[in-house]
């Protein structure tokens, strides 16, 4: 095991192995503190990056922080590494690599071309030397189009996904929940439910109720019932109406085992969900959620950093081409994102990491009620990816999920991110607003209260009032 | 409710809410309007309040020589965790599972079928509302040939907490009671856990957990308590507790105070 070493204010650190290492760099967070393997004060921690500035690139294609034989997402990074696309950074160390991303080289097209040959820890470690600005800065250099019935990650646009939950999977309450976010322009990247009850035949039944609903109004958009991937497989075999597969994912073979999945389990799904061939537009047919802790919480982190594990679960997801991948970055609670600050910066790593490594990336902005944060901290993440480019944004009613009990935005924050920054809809779905008189000409959206007829008869003829 | 809608006198009749019917179908916050993009004032400090509440839950000190009072006389043991304050309680977890070695002289060893363990956890505002109550609808059912431990009050508590109080008194199961993770909705819940041959390193899936006790529309202190002893007499005649002890009504999953 290589030791790496740096000198400061007098003292010299060393860091014995990658994995140390990059745990020491890492900006300060709860999850790693509580793992025991934090940097134990500032100048450790910056003497680590310092240390980690020094590392090869080419380093992290030898030394893996998970061993090869024991985990299958180690095997899937090294094995399926593109030695050509990796090329033109190969002479780099970590510290040149900040500096080429940040420099004017590094354009939308290099950087589409050289995310197959990076590897999630170099993603990872180059990440920890990084300020908040240069995660945004590279960020928004990144461009990932994925396409299902709507076409998502065009420059200019942010989408949202519509999380119309209910605290007893009501079908009615859906519903109107997701009545209401289709009037506030939400739902261009997905209608997306997390059930209560993690069975098939409710899980059929949201769906059903969903497609009818998209079909009725002949809404450009995907929908989804965020069920396990097993129930998924089933429910396809029985002929439900299934846009995308749904599954959370980890950065470790064990994790993933803590969630009851393996890599030949989301292949067989994959191929299931394309032979069925409803997108219009693409066939980009699964959806991943992620976010920083999900190792630790399932003891399978392998003495590795969360942020680094959480990058690790990007190369799980980009092996399946997603429309869609998530961080619900607020959402494991303070004891790995303590409060607005860490969670903020952990929004904006791992929207980085996603789209550095090629991936479809969009973000649940969202905290509990045990955080240390508040709606101010979520209005300053979702402003700073809105800024970095994200793909989408998770939104509920009001902010307020009532079947999870945790907050996120609210469909009226997708508005106001929209408006103030120039950003627009999914072209498909923009369409459809235009067309049905939900939107004025000028794409702003009518309320209730003033210019109500198209969305009072949108709402009369989706059942909500007698018109 | 009258069938015939009241007739309207004066210049400018409200318009019905086009909301009216799918509010009835959810407690989400739908319809809220807009003040150009935002939401507005009223739907902004509602939400602000309620988050509010919640945060005052999580962050609200238990008064353990009260709430011991109130469950027994004379009181009720009082103990804590590792955790020496609510910051650090959040942050490790892990401490909040550990009884300070200095509480265990208080902890009389005895030989007992059942321990009871009352724990502030995420809401003690939900333990000081509900505990009382609770505790003595559980007690009014408990069959009398099954010998209780003292009652315990723990503070800066998880649940599993209780396996090592319970393992200090001699206890073969305990049932913990917590404060469970404030909600906008209900910042006051509590749940109870029950653990059959609790021990220090017991697993969540080893535990029956019923949650959403409260009184805006949860589980009532009867319903619960019925749900509790029946369980808890299952747990000592079976002598396993966890996913083996699962019935359709029940959920043997730790939830966010584990």
């Amino acid at each position: 095991m290589a030791a790496f070493t740096a000198d400061l204010g007098g003292t010299r650190y060393v860091f014995a192995g990658l994995a140390g290492l990059l745990a020491a760099a890492s900006p300060p967070r709860s999850g790693d503190e509580l793992a025991g393997i934090a940097a134990t004060n500032a100048a450790h921690r910056a003497a680590a990056q310092q240390a980690l500035a020094d590392v090869p690139l080419a380093h992290f294609l030898d030394a893996v922080v998970v061993p090869y034989e024991n985990d299958e997402v180690t095997r899937l990074i090294i094995d399926g590494h593109d030695a050509a696309a990796f090329a033109p950074v190969a002479h780099m160390t970590v510290g040149d690599f900040r500096d080429w991303l940040l420099s004017d080289a590094a354009t939308t097209p290099v950087l589409t071309a050289l995310a197959p040959g990076l590897t999630p820890e170099m993603v990872a470690a180059v990440s920890k030397l990084m300020r908040n600005q240069d995660l945004i800065a590279v960020a928004r250099k990144c461009r990932v189009e994925v396409a299902f019935r709507t076409t998502l990650g065009l420059p200019g646009r942010l989408a949202s996904r519509l999380q119309p939950n209910h605290p007893s999977d009501d079908p009615a309450g859906i519903v109107a929940a997701t009545l209401d976010g289709l009037l506030l322009g939400s739902g261009d990247a997905l209608i997306g439910v997390n059930p209560v009850t993690d069975s098939v035949g409710n899980a059929i039944t949201l769906l059903e109720v969903l497609d009818e609903l998209r079909q009725r109004h002949a809404i450009p958009t995907q929908s989804c019932v965020l069920t396990h991937v097993t129930n998924t497989i089933e429910i396809m075999a029985r002929g439900g109406p299934v846009d995308l597969v749904f599954q959370s994912i980890a950065g470790t073979e064990a994790a993933n085992r803590g969630f009851g999945v393996d890599l030949a389990i989301l292949r067989e799904a994959h191929e299931a969900a394309l032979s069925l061939k409803r997108g219009t537009l693409g066939n980009n047919v699964m959806y991943f959620e992620t976010g920083q802790g999900s190792a630790l919480s399932a003891d399978a982190h392998h003495g590795v950093d969360q942020q680094t594990l959480e990058a690790r679960a990007y190369a799980v997801a980009r092996a399946f081409r997603p429309l869609l991948v998530n961080t619900v970055v607020g959402f494991i609670g303070p004891e790995y994102l303590y409060d607005g600050k860490q969670i903020i910066r952990a929004g904006l790593e791992d929207h980085f990491c996603g789209k550095l490594l090629g991936l479809p990336m969009g973000v649940d902005v969202c905290y509990t009620n045990h955080a240390e944060a508040d709606q101010d901290d979520m209005d300053t993440l979702a402003t700073l990816l809105a800024i970095a480019g994200v793909n989408f944004l998770i939104a509920v009613p009001g902010a307020d999920d009532v079947m999870l009990n945790y907050q996120s935005l609210s469909f009226h924050d997708i508005l106001y991110l929209r408006s103030t920054l120039g950003l627009r809809p999914a072209p498909e779905f923009e369409a459809w607003l235009a067309e049905t008189g939900l939107a004025r000409p000028d794409g702003r959206l009518r309320t209730l209260d003033r210019d109500a007829l198209p969305a009072q008869r949108f709402l009369a003829l989706a059942g909500g009032t007698d018109g | 409710m009258a069938e015939q809608p009241p007739v309207r006198h004066g210049p400018d009749p409200q318009p019905p809410d086009p909301w009216a019917r799918l509010r009835a179908a959810t407690p989400a916050r739908i319809g809220l309007g807009q003040v150009g993009d935002a939401q507005p004032t009223r739907a902004v400090l509602a939400f602000q309040a309620a988050h509010a509440l919640a945060r005052d839950a999580v962050h609200a000190r238990l008064d353990a020589a009260a709430l011991a009072a109130a469950l027994a006389d004379p009181p009720a043991i009082r103990v804590r965790s590792l955790a020496p304050d609510r910051p650090t309680y959040l942050r490790r977890p892990d401490l909040g599972r550990r009884l300070d070695p200095a509480c265990l002289p208080s902890l009389p060893k005895g030989d007992h079928d059942l321990a009871l363990v009352v724990v502030d956890g995420l809401s003690a505002t939900g333990i000081t509302a509900h505990a009382p109550a609770l505790v003595a609808a559980i007690l009014a059912r408990l069959p009398r040939h099954l010998g209780l431990a003292p009652l315990v009050v723990a503070e800066e508590g998880r649940v599993a907490l209780g396996d090592e109080i319970a393992e200090a008194l001699g206890a073969r199961a305990v049932v913990v009671i917590i404060g469970e993770r404030p909600g906008l909705t209900v910042p006051d819940s509590v749940g109870a856990y029950l653990t059959y041959a609790p021990k220090r390193g017991t697993r969540d899936a080893e535990r029956n957990c019923i949650s959403n006790i409260h009184r805006n529309g949860g589980l009532s202190y009867a319903a619960a308590a019925d749900k509790i002893v029946w369980l808890a007499g299952e747990m000592l005649r079976r002598r396993l507790s966890g996913v083996a002890l699962k019935d359709d009504q029940l959920v043997s999953l730790a939830g966010s105070a584990s």
